[in-house]
């Protein structure tokens, strides 16, 4: 008797997982690219879970409770969602010649490696802004910010890159790095920002 | 000349819609996007806007740059919601509520976080993940698979 009650609890267990099994969800930290940690909060059933720590991670389900999963596990389970993810938004900085749109001899050789960079993306977002030192008046400086942004723009187009992707901008001399008297030739604050994402 | 100036100024304001909160940067196999009861063929390069579902086949993998620098990515078999999306680009103030019905998804936190913890939550069938950085995965494995 007591072995057939055994025999049937057994039967009773093994066929549970033929019902439909529950939702089951999976959330795990990983170190970012530059290698911090961040934190994220699990809110369920009106418990709260904070995750801080590399791989830590948070399962519901058939087992709940709070894991830890090897860099292995998570590529497995995450591989080709990870190989989705979109380039990271990336600024780069070009340098120029006192008074001119002409780029210094360093940045040309640095304007070649980010085109490499830009090239990568399917779909990159650019935007070129422009700036000057504290040399010449300010009506000069916004156009000549201007006119070296929309030169390296015109140096991407010229590369290949599609033109509608490229947005100039001029910003005078109000944004400098380093900041100077009026009329100080300082070449950091003569450059271009370039944002890509 | 001057219908000229207007209609490269409408295709400016078409090409750069104010509901387009992302874009699809990286995509493969197929994938679409559900927006008001239709169901769009998702291309590179193509907008992603508040209320939009993406949906990914047993092939598909599709990843989204969004105004605030965060990115997002789901994989093969994947329904993820972008259920709300504000994201002010002088004060770095903004919300953003994404939901995954099923499949996986890659979080990498973007300035609205930065700017305030939790300003990003991950909503899944059972759980609300507040983002305060800066990169994770969420599964969801439905009912009875």
């Amino acid at each position: 008797m007591v072995a057939v009650l055994a025999i049937m609890a057994l039967v009773i267990l093994f066929s549970q997982p033929s019902a439909p099994s529950p939702a089951t969800e999976l959330v795990v930290l990983v170190p970012s690219a530059d290698g911090h940690t961040g934190a994220v909060v699990v809110e369920h059933g009106g418990k709260r879970t904070v995750l801080d720590q590399p791989y830590a991670a948070n399962r519901i389900g058939r087992e709940s409770g709070s894991a830890r999963l090897t860099e292995g596990q998570v590529r497995s389970t995450f591989g080709p969602t990870a190989a989705a993810i979109p380039a990271r938004p990336a600024a780069f900085l070009l340098y120029f010649v006192m008074g001119s749109d002409e780029l210094t001899e360093e940045s040309k050789g640095e304007l070649a490696r980010m085109l490499e960079e830009l090239r990568r993306r399917p779909a990159p977002d650019i935007l070129v802004i422009g700036h000057t030192d504290r040399v010449g008046s300010e009506e000069d400086n916004d156009r000549l910010s201007l006119q070296r942004a929309e030169r390296v723009r015109a140096n991407f187009v010229a590369q290949g890159i599609a033109a509608e992707r490229i947005r100039a901008a001029g910003r005078g001399e109000r944004e400098p790095v380093v900041q100077t008297a009026d009329g100080v030739d300082e070449p950091r604050n003569r450059r271009v920002e370039i944002n890509v994402r | 000349m001057r219908w000229l100036v207007t209609l490269a100024a409408l295709a400016f304001a078409a090409t750069c819609y104010a509901n387009d909160v992302g874009q699809i940067k990286n995509l493969r196999g197929t994938v679409h996007v559900e927006r008001d009861g239709q169901k769009l063929a998702a291309a590179t390069g193509m907008s992603v806007r508040q209320s939009d579902v993406l949906v990914t086949g047993a092939d598909g993998s599709v990843g989204v740059t969004f105004l605030d620098n965060s990115l997002l990515s789901i994989g093969p078999g994947s329904a993820l919601a972008i259920d709300r999306y504000s994201f002010d680009s002088t004060t770095h103030d903004g919300q953003f509520d994404a939901s995954l019905k099923r499949g996986t998804l890659a979080v990498v936190s973007g300035r609205m976080v930065k700017r305030s913890p939790e300003a990003m939550r991950v909503h899944t069938p059972s759980s609300i993940m507040g983002v305060r950085g800066t990169e994770f995965f969420v599964k969801v494995t439905e009912p009875g698979r």
